[in-house]
């Protein structure tokens, strides 16, 4: 029993890391109705940024704030110089040039930073009120940073008017347009936010899992499978799928099938929901007109 | 001869034009004469090539058709069909482990394998492809995504190590050419024969899929891709043609990974790994979507271009490759191809 409650724990813990990349890729969904394949490598990249500030001497939380901000112009910026031209394009131009950023990422990290396995420091303590057998300080560190983000994010889109504009452009562009929106900067700042998001969730898996150029892929599957199980549209069902996953990919490991094929789980998982709920649990029915 | 012709079409109406475009000729040759010669030229040069230059780069020529057949195979399902697949890898090491095992463990010919991983990743494309059916656009690039980045977990697994040999994978021997032969000084040397090898399964795979998209099938498959609801509608039968798009697609490539497990002589899990997917995508964008002959331009410079790429840094291919994929978007989203005709447009003008 006690394994037992060990492994939903730390299935929580690592479920909160991909539901911060589930949230991550239904902020790109949800403005762009595309989805980043880019996102992993992207984080993976935020992750070296924040380590190369780290080792420049800054403290944890002042390189934390940095590499967010950098996520969040870098973020913006992509969007702004890749994405803008094939805005409109057929959605395998989209798909492609998505890959092609993969790639760049993903060797820009291994060119610039090496390829090496690297530590990444954690920022919180190991002893605590709050740490218990079940529990590491790290894990439940990340589980509250995601929980943070994840309200912050409710609120902003909530209860600002700049997030009230993002819904908008990303509803209706046409009549947000006509309001005054600009909804290709909207566009810019869900880019801006979501890689912004991915960094956090990247400098909080980096601990767990070290740090190297590959880091992210297979926590992409599972934010991705996260994503689509609480419905690709709505952010609350991607956190609690991302949560979902990330316990059922823990017990399934333990007791089902081994470690070896956990990724399989995520590959069955998606293709299991794609094709019997398309919407997930939580998603909206999208009718399309002929 | 512009003149000429100008006058003709003047004085004699619509009435001659055919004709006289079918006597055009160039440098003495008509067109389709031009067309013999070139063949014979190409042919002498495709059976000379390989004892005109080292093993290894007899090596690398075979890996160049190998990446064509693969590409061409993905080519049938994106370029032709409009299906996004990241996963054609997973095929490829499909084709590639039943040669191996086939020929490790049982002791099969190596010719005799190709067939087997053709039909076996036939079934698995089909397979494959229902869910494909419900899934447009991104939804089957993530399906096909993940499908990729799971294969050498699942290659891994123990339960079938005996058969994959686990993370070691399989050490084969390259087949020995039947009899002896040598030309210009060179033998005819294992790399050299699979050269023949490959280059006739390579020959037949481009004839076949010639054949397929210049009839109805072909045109039913383009149909789906440009408008599905108007192709059901003209009686095209939607699901069974996009599934078997996918299994033939998946068939092509399934041949060029056992074509690969017989020319490398080795398979492991980690080398078809999401990147080998990735390139295969590479190949068709750089080649031109919907083209036959680009796949072999795609397949050249997925060959070629690492290797240079490779003497600035470890990383730069991949930064290559991620560059050109967005800039070709941009520039040339009908690939090398789409360029030639466009200059082939150019110059009739």
């Amino acid at each position: 029993m006690e394994a037992f409650i060990h492994q939903v724990t730390s299935g929580l813990a690592t479920g909160g890391i991909y539901a911060s990349v589930a949230l991550a890729l239904v902020m790109i969904y949800q403005a762009t109705h595309h989805i980043n394949f880019a996102q992993g490598e992207m984080a993976t990249f935020a992750t070296y940024i924040g380590w190369a500030l780290i080792q420049a001497g800054l403290p944890y939380w002042v390189a934390f704030a940095l590499t967010v901000a950098i996520g969040f112009i870098g973020g913006a910026a992509v969007q702004r110089i890749f994405l803008k031209p094939v805005e409109k394009a057929p959605v395998l131009t989209n798909v492609i040039v998505f890959i092609g950023l993969l790639v760049i990422f993903n060797s820009m990290s291994g060119w610039i930073f090496d390829h090496t396995i690297k530590p990444f420091p954690s920022p919180f303590p190991t002893e605590g009120f709050l740490v218990t057998k079940y529990l590491g300080g790290h894990e439940i560190g990340s589980m509250l940073v995601t929980l943070v983000v994840l309200v912050a994010i409710y609120a902003f889109f909530r209860f600002t008017p700049l997030g009230l504009a993002m819904r908008a452009a990303a509803q209706n562009p046409d009549s947000a347009a006509l309001v005054g929106i600009r909804v290709s900067w909207m566009l810019a700042l869900g880019w801006g936010l979501a890689a912004a998001i991915g960094g956090i969730a990247g400098m909080m898996i980096a601990p767990v899992v070290f740090l190297d150029p590959n880091m992210m892929s297979g926590i992409l599957l599972y934010g991705f499978a996260g994503a689509l199980l609480g419905g690709i549209d709505n952010p609350w069902g991607a956190v609690i799928g991302g949560f979902v996953v990330g316990v059922l990919e823990n017990l399934l490991g333990a007791y089902v099938i081994g470690t070896e094929l956990k990724l399989s789980v995520a590959l069955v998982l998606i293709v299991t929901i794609l094709t019997i709920m398309p919407n997930g649990v939580f998603g909206k029915k999208v009718v399309t007109r002929v | 001869m512009q003149t000429t012709s100008n006058v003709q079409s003047a004085g004699a109406a619509a009435a001659v034009s055919a004709p006289a475009a079918a006597e055009a000729r160039y440098l003495g040759f008509t067109a389709r004469q031009w067309g013999w010669v070139l063949g014979i030229v190409g042919g002498i040069a495709l059976i000379c090539a390989p004892f005109l230059m080292k093993n290894y780069r007899v090596f690398q020529l075979n890996l160049v058709m190998i990446y064509a057949v693969a590409v061409l195979g993905l080519n049938l399902l994106t370029g032709y069909g409009g299906q996004i697949s990241l996963g054609h890898g997973a095929f490829y090491a499909v084709g590639a482990y039943t040669a191996a095992i086939l020929m490790d463990r049982f002791g099969v010919p190596y010719w005799a394998t190709l067939p087997i991983a053709a039909v076996l990743c036939l079934v698995l494309g089909y397979l494959m492809g229902f869910p494909a059916l419900r899934l447009g656009g991104h939804y089957l690039a993530l399906a096909t995504f993940a499908l990729a980045l799971a294969v050498p977990q699942l290659l891994k697994y123990k339960g079938i190590e005996d058969w994959t040999g686990g993370v070691q994978g399989i050490v084969l021997m390259k087949p020995q050419p039947p009899f002896e032969f040598s030309l210009f000084g060179e033998k005819l040397s294992e790399d050299r024969w699979l050269y023949f090898f490959i280059l006739f399964v390579t020959v037949i795979m481009f004839v076949l899929m010639w054949n397929l998209m210049r009839g109805r099938v072909g045109r039913a498959i383009v149909a789906i891709r440009d408008h599905p609801i108007a192709a059901a509608a003209m009686g095209v039968n939607l699901p069974v043609f996009k599934s078997a798009t996918f299994g033939v697609s998946a068939a092509f490539t399934g041949v060029a990974g056992a074509l690969g497990a017989i020319a490398v002589a080795f398979v492991a899990p980690d080398s078809f790994n999401v990147f080998l997917s990735i390139t295969f995508l590479v190949g068709v964008v750089v080649g031109g979507l919907a083209s036959i002959p680009g796949a072999i331009f795609g397949a050249i410079f997925i060959q070629y271009v690492p290797n240079i790429a490779d003497q600035i840094s470890k990383s730069a291919p991949w930064a290559v490759y991620g560059v050109f994929l967005i800039l070709l978007m941009y520039l040339m989203p009908t690939g090398v191809m789409g360029m030639l005709r466009l200059l082939a447009a150019r110059l009739k003008r």
